[in-house]
């Protein structure tokens, strides 16, 4: 009986939604316009009294103060800055500085990580254990306390300017980080970056030929070794022909501080080791977990197909490794992106420091919460989106 | 043909020695080949140079935890463990009254009784929420004060590992049964739910921690009606509920998929409704496979609760770095993120590997 109602009431009537709560359909629309007119209730209260706390306390609200002059010093900066510029070209500066340390310490984290993820797996049982203590002892604390450890370490425990330690000749190291000898400007070390670039451009056309050519004919063509033939021999070509420059500009140390040479600051090593080290723990486990995915029959396949070792690593393993890694990945490529927001802790002028210094001065919370949240949400899915293209390019294709 | 055969077994013959003991073990895993022969030297060499002065700096050269700065300062050799005997009472409880703090200790014995207790599969009955209620019922009369006679604390005193555990352990209540909500919202048909859903789960896990914090500190006061107010405590603990919720739903929603689908199906040829369903049949299995990636979430924001500090709370790594800020025990450092460090890692390894055995034992049902 009472499945016999159940049925009967819960089948819509032919062609169209009956106006009552047991038709699934019907009810399904109420509890969207319930959830929705509460969210926007909710989000009205809110707004309101936003409103109203912005009116009583006199905060002017928009981002015209973008255009103002920011009247405060940056540290650090990959384009020219000074306090008389903007709040705007600030906020840039802050962006540049985050992109800065993700990027490289995306760059350097795979790789450490990639080696670490590797050593576990060794044979050899002293590299294994050592490579998964660290990854014990790093993963399991906070990353905010290795970040306050790295920057005491230069900050706390290098001696000042006048006493900094010199490893190698033209190397300093001192509480204001490191110095290092760069090569004198030079036209030619612009010419050699270009060099560089129809280098790679140059081997990705020789590779794209040579596949083609052995699809055709079946020849092989030794398209890795003339890659790396021209990705190196092309800049140092173009070195030579420029004359071959070898002067150095090497740090000086004049008055209170070094002048000369390239510097790294105490909160740049910081961040950058900090989250590094860190993010490679992480890495090195996705890494391992995807080693141990591919099941040894492959390998063992590939070998009884003739194929000698490294083409099984590249042809066989890897492609199938990498789709194990790639999603992981990643998500911990994103974590380091947004880890970067510590740098506010030790005084590195990212872009939360920035707009946190700027939301100080012009009282303007939300929009400087605003600007933070939206540039990471715009960097975030810049890096999910481009990773799910390549997640895409090298899945599996089923049939 | 049966002479061949011995009816008597001979006595078995000891392997030769480079198969078995340790001179085996050292050649197949320590020098199997030439490269891991240089590997291993290497790593011995380093080893050896890394681990006497770090012993020798850590307890032979040390001071004792009776030591005063100056004694260190003079013989800075070893490890100065006079910061920790003197800091150690502010680095765990913070600025709680000196002679109340056997309350915060209490606080903490309690949530690690508890956190132990709930490791335990035997003890998953509903009725162990009614423990984990009155645990924390114990905990806030303990920690506030002000009835049997115990003197009322204020929440701005409260500091070190209590108001670690608290704010993780609060965060993760409260935002469970929220995060579940959220899982079940992506999964929905109803595509004005799940948008909504979608769209706070990926606001919030694309942007850091610290911007939220942010948010809860500067932007909350302004978003309530003038003359409400709301401590900072609770401003960064709703900061925290925000962003567990978000990721412990993406925990969730990975346990809800791999319910396959004939148990919906089942369920809904059963007559169930939505809510019987997913209590009954859904929501049970999708959380026992969903509960090892929730205790990574839980370790990852046991170490975010860390971030705090950046808004001006004292938890353990902020206690740490104030009691530094002392001018005469200035430039220790090293003991003091050492001992802190031991702290969170005794707690997220611990996490950690019962969360590894948790994964062995519920795959062990789940395969065949």
């Amino acid at each position: 009986m009472a499945t016999e109602t159940r049925t009967t009431q819960g089948a819509p009537p032919p062609g169209g939604v009956s106006i009552s709560l047991s038709d699934p359909t019907f009810r399904a629309i109420v509890y969207q316009i319930l959830v929705v007119g509460a969210v926007v209730l909710v989000g009205w209260f809110l707004v309101s009294n936003t409103l109203d706390n912005l009116a009583r306390r006199s905060i002017a609200t928009g981002y015209d103060f973008l255009g103002r002059e920011a009247a405060f010093g940056i540290g650090e900066s990959l384009i020219d800055y000074s306090p008389k510029d903007t709040y705007g070209r600030a906020f840039l500066v802050g962006v540049l500085n985050t992109l800065k340390v993700s990027v490289i310490g995306i760059l350097l984290a795979t790789i450490i990580g990639t080696l670490i993820g590797v050593a576990r797996l060794s044979s050899n049982w002293l590299i294994a254990k050592l490579a998964s203590t660290y990854v014990e002892i790093i993963r399991n604390i906070p990353p905010l306390l290795q970040l306050f450890f790295w920057y005491a370490l230069v900050s706390d425990g290098l001696p000042p300017v006048r006493q900094a330690l010199n490893p190698i000749p033209g190397v300093f190291l001192s509480q204001r980080g490191l110095r290092v000898p760069v090569p004198a400007p030079d036209p030619v070390w612009a010419n050699m970056g270009i060099a560089l670039l129809v280098g790679i451009l140059a081997a990705w056309g020789v590779s794209r030929w040579a596949r083609a050519r052995q699809d055709r004919t079946g020849q092989l063509f030794p398209a890795g070794w003339t890659g790396l033939g021209l990705i190196i021999g092309l800049p140092i070509l173009t070195w030579l022909a420029g004359g071959a420059p070898l002067a150095m500009d090497v740090p000086k140390l004049t008055g209170f501080n070094f002048t000369g040479g390239a510097a790294i600051s105490p909160e740049f090593f910081a961040i950058l080791t900090g989250l590094t080290l860190y993010t490679a723990a992480f890495i090195a486990e996705v890494v391992r977990s995807g080693i141990t995915a591919v099941n040894w029959g492959q390998t063992e396949a590939a070998r009884a197909l003739g194929l000698p070792g490294g083409p099984t690593l590249r042809l066989v393993i890897l492609p199938q490794a990498l789709r194990v890694i790639v999603p992981p990945l990643t998500s911990q490529y994103l974590n380091l992106m947004k880890n970067s927001s510590l740098a506010l802790a030790i005084g590195y002028p990212d872009l939360v420091s920035i707009a946190n210094t700027t939301l100080n001065q012009t009282g303007q919370a939300i929009e400087g919460v605003t600007m933070i949240m939206g540039t990471y949400l715009v960097i975030s899915l810049s890096i999910s989106i481009f990773m799910n293209w390549y997640n895409k390019r090298i899945a599996l294709v089923e049939r | 043909m049966t002479d061949n055969v011995q009816s008597v077994g001979l006595p078995d013959e000891r392997p030769p020695a480079n198969t078995v003991g340790p001179i085996a073990w050292l050649r197949s895993n320590l020098f199997n080949s030439w490269y891991n022969a240089i590997l291993t030297i290497l790593v011995l060499a380093l080893l050896v140079s890394a681990i006497p002065p770090f012993v020798g700096w850590l307890l032979v050269n040390a001071h004792g935890f009776d030591s005063n700065s100056t004694v260190c300062r003079q013989d800075a050799g070893g490890a100065c463990w006079g910061f920790i005997g003197e800091k150690l009472r502010f680095i765990m409880f913070g600025m709680f009254p000196w002679d109340e703090q056997w309350r915060p200790l209490l606080t903490i014995g309690i949530f690690i009784a508890l956190l132990v207790a709930s490791c335990d599969r035997r003890f998953w009955k509903p009725w162990f929420g009614l423990v984990w209620a009155a645990g924390l019922t114990l905990v806030a009369i303990l920690m506030w004060g002000g009835v049997f006679g115990l003197t009322y604390v204020e929440n701005t005193l409260w500091g070190g590992l209590p108001l670690t555990i608290i704010l993780s352990v609060i965060g993760l209540a409260v935002a469970f049964p929220v995060s579940i909500l959220l899982a079940l919202g992506r999964r929905s048909d109803m595509p004005a739910v799940k948008v909504l859903c979608v769209t706070y789960i990926e606001l919030i896990r694309g942007v850091p921690l610290i911007s939220l914090l942010f948010m809860a500190s500067v932007m909350l006061p302004l978003f309530l009606p003038n003359g409400v107010s709301v401590d900072k405590l609770l401003r960064a603990q709703i900061a925290f509920i925000m962003f567990a919720a978000a990721y412990m739903a993406e925990a969730i929603r990975g346990g809800l998929q791999a319910i396959p689908k004939g148990q919906y199906e089942a369920a809904d040829g059963l007559g169930l409704s939505y809510w019987q369903k997913m209590r009954k049949i859904i929501l049970p299995q999708a959380l026992a496979i969903a509960i090892p990636p929730l205790v990574n979430t839980f370790i990852s924001f046991f170490k975010d609760t860390s971030l705090v500090i950046i808004i001006g709370l004292y938890d353990l790594l902020g206690t740490a770095k104030a009691a530094l800020s002392d001018p005469s025990w200035r430039g220790f450092y090293r003991e003091a993120y050492l001992f802190i460090g031991v702290i969170y890692w005794i707690f997220c390894f611990s996490m950690s590997k019962y969360s590894q055995k948790l994964e062995r034992d519920l795959n062990r049902g789940h395969r065949r």
